[in-house]
């Protein structure tokens, strides 16, 4: 089923690619796609495919919208080659940007309506449409900045940057070591195994516990990272501050995730280790831990993204000249823009990489708990 | 005795007694951490202290030693009672508005800390009506929202402040829009989550009194995410501050909080620092118990039972 307004919206992006076909391409030369009759064959086509999402029932609706969508996206990068469109981009090029930009947006609503009862189908679809998204958003940022010709120094195009990613791996392995495996990964792991433990013997002495929880939440809530600079004054330029401060950082929502978590376990199941005669180790290791994991993989997953944010915040104190929070302050004042973007499309990678990973291993030990369920 | 204690309504001495039992372990714990901080700056200050004496070659003793590493000008680690000095001096011995005043550098953070946060918290609440109204943004976006959660987002602070300093525009902005952009994301999170929560029976009810789409999220999906709301922006104001901060840190900015630190960094002037990150905490306390006041305000103006 495909609403009339999708119906609209694919019928005026059919017409706004064939009036593309006829109105000028370059603010500066008398450029039309008349001039090009493979890129008009296809522009035809594209209008064709358009139409044809308007007119077809769903499934066909969508295949054609997409695959119209595609050489849509393909033409209009084709002709930003041109010397005379890129920077001057006339009316004809930006009317079947947008015609392309509708269709593509009319398509992924469709996509997130589609109903289906296989999971893999719905879980394939629900990869597939952020992905679609994401293209789309890439698509218009390219064709924005190469046609509007923004200059490099304000916006790279996502071509550029991974241009500049591609050329400049060493650097960005050695900025990913730097950073990445020495400050985070080391700092992650004490400031985590200090909270949990610290967790642990608060749990078993009461008192500490009941001190330790409003302050715990309380420093939690405090811009830890400012203590940046006085880490680096202890430690050193080199990695060893960094992990310290994600130490910091980690440590107390690790801490007071670890402490609520171990008191998640309900009096019934308390009282039938009473009743079993557990001591305090076996219960601990047998019902509190394991009730508490959630809590612990909810503060590792938080802390996955607080300790990227601690060390990159760190190398602004200072660094050897190495280190992705050191290579964009330095880039950034350079206007090498392009290398800013590569270096945050790392961290961007590693981030993500980083909490998938914890995201995983949480699946693997809490499979039981009923937020999985479904 | 039990019967005559469930006679007794909870008067003020059974508050005061509960309260007593739930500060005395946080009292205790804070002043042996205080402790241990006397005896960190003593043993890591102790160095620097016996040094000194050593290249003047004057006679010291253990008491000298320990009175020096307390009150050293550039210690490793200085003592509390220097932190609370320095912090005093700098609020109130010069007037609020020069340079040295930490109120004037507090002001800075603080003025775009707030501007961060109303930007932000805007944008939250209408990305999250949006999503709660088009099923496609919620499959599009959402992860998209979610995802740059996981990337170091600081990380683009230098290019936003560069690129919008290339452009011309200098000062609260550009460190209001890290802070926006940092603190967007709980709230979004928080009143989809709100939007979200009313019962499938709610709905069916306000579909019998054949409600508007509007009606529908005026008078039930926007009262029932409020305290998703309030709970949100107490995450959003930290996150809030913190961008401001960081904000100031890459470019040297000349004023706040941030710019406070970096200097203190540059002439090793640790107390500084210490002063400048209680300055922070105080703001931080402060703009959080604000939300808490305006989030149990609301509630009674809403009829919230408490």
């Amino acid at each position: 089923m495909i609403s009339s307004w999708q119906r609209a919206a694919f019928i005026v992006a059919a017409l706004g690619i064939s009036a593309a076909s006829v109105l000028p391409l370059s603010n500066n030369e008398a450029l039309q796609l008349s001039s090009r009759p493979i890129l008009l064959s296809a522009t035809v086509a594209v209008a064709t495919l358009y139409a044809l999402g308007a007119l077809s029932a769903q499934p066909w609706s969508i295949a054609a919208a997409f695959a119209g969508v595609v050489l849509g996206c393909a033409i209009t990068l084709d002709l930003l080659r041109d010397p005379a469109v890129a920077g001057d981009a006339g009316w004809g090029f930006w009317l079947s940007v947008l015609a392309n930009w509708l269709a593509a947006a009319s398509g992924v609503v469709s996509l997130s309506a589609l109903k289906s009862r296989q999971n893999i189908t719905l879980r394939a679809l629900d990869l597939a449409i952020p992905l679609i998204f994401g293209a789309v958003v890439i698509y218009l940022w390219e064709v924005v900045v190469r046609g509007f010709g923004v200059p490099a120094v304000l916006m790279p195009a996502p071509s550029a940057t991974a241009a500049r990613f591609a050329a400049s791996l060493p650097i960005l392995g050695g900025d990913f070591v730097q950073t990445f495996v020495r400050g985070v990964l080391a700092g992650y792991a004490i400031g985590c195994a200090a909270g949990f433990v610290v967790a642990v013997a608060a749990h078993r002495f009461r008192f500490l516990g009941h001190g330790l929880l409003p302050i715990g939440n309380f420093v939690s809530a405090l811009p830890i990272v400012g203590i940046a600079p006085i880490m680096v004054m202890w430690f050193g330029f080199d990695w060893p501050s960094k992990a310290a401060v994600v130490t910091i950082i980690t440590f107390f929502p690790m801490l007071v995730n670890t402490l609520v978590g171990l008191d998640a376990a309900g009096h019934i199941e308390r009282d039938l280790m009473r009743s079993y005669g557990a001591g305090h180790r076996q219960t601990l290791l047998k019902l509190h831990l394991p009730a508490a994991m959630p809590f612990i993989f909810n503060a590792l997953k938080i802390n996955s993204t607080l300790a990227f944010i601690g060390a990159i915040v760190a190398e602004f104190f200072g660094t050897p000249t190495m280190g992705i929070g050191f290579r964009i302050s330095i880039e950034a004042g350079r206007m090498a823009l392009d290398v800013v973007w590569a270096e945050i499309a790392l961290a961007a990678l590693c981030g993500m990489a980083f909490y998938g990973i914890v995201a995983l291993a949480e699946r693997a030990t809490t499979f039981w708990h009923p937020s999985y369920r479904t | 005795m039990t019967n005559n204690a469930l006679a007794l309504p909870s008067g003020p001495a059974v508050g005061r007694s509960e309260w007593l039992a739930r500060s005395t372990p946080v009292l205790v714990v804070v002043l042996a951490l205080i402790a241990i901080w006397y005896v960190a700056a003593i043993l890591m200050n102790v160095r620097l202290v016996r040094d000194g004496f050593e290249r003047e070659e004057t006679p010291y003793t253990a008491g000298d030693l320990i009175s020096g590493s307390l009150s050293a000008e550039r210690p490793l680690l200085p003592a509390p009672h220097q932190i609370a000095q320095t912090f005093v001096s700098d609020v109130l011995d010069y007037p609020p508005t020069s340079p040295r005043s930490l109120i004037y550098h507090g002001w800075v953070t603080l003025s775009a800390t707030i501007v961060g946060f109303v930007l932000g918290v805007l944008l939250g609440i209408v990305l999250a009506a949006m999503i709660v109204q088009w099923r496609a943004l919620e499959k599009s976006l959402l992860p998209w929202i979610i995802c740059s959660q996981m990337v170091p987002i600081l990380a683009v602070a230098p290019i936003v402040i560069v690129v919008m300093g290339a452009v011309g525009i200098h000062g609260l902005l550009p460190k209001s829009l890290i802070s926006a952009y940092l603190c967007f994301f709980p709230v979004t999170i928080g009143v989809v989550k709100g939007l979200n929560s009313p019962d499938p029976i709610q709905r069916d009810l306000m579909r019998t009194w054949s409600a508007t789409p509007t009606q529908v999220f005026w008078k039930l999906r926007w009262p029932s995410a409020v305290p998703f709301l309030f709970a949100s922006l107490k995450v959003a104001i930290t996150i809030s501050l913190i961008g401001a901060i960081v904000g100031e840190l890459p470019t040297g900015a000349q004023a706040g909080i941030g710019a406070r630190l970096l200097a203190g960094s540059y002439y090793g002037q640790t107390v500084q620092i210490w002063a400048a990150l209680l300055a922070a905490s105080l703001l931080s306390a402060g703009l959080i118990g604000v939300v808490g006041l305006t989030e149990r305000l609301v509630g009674r103006y809403m009829g919230a039972r408490r």
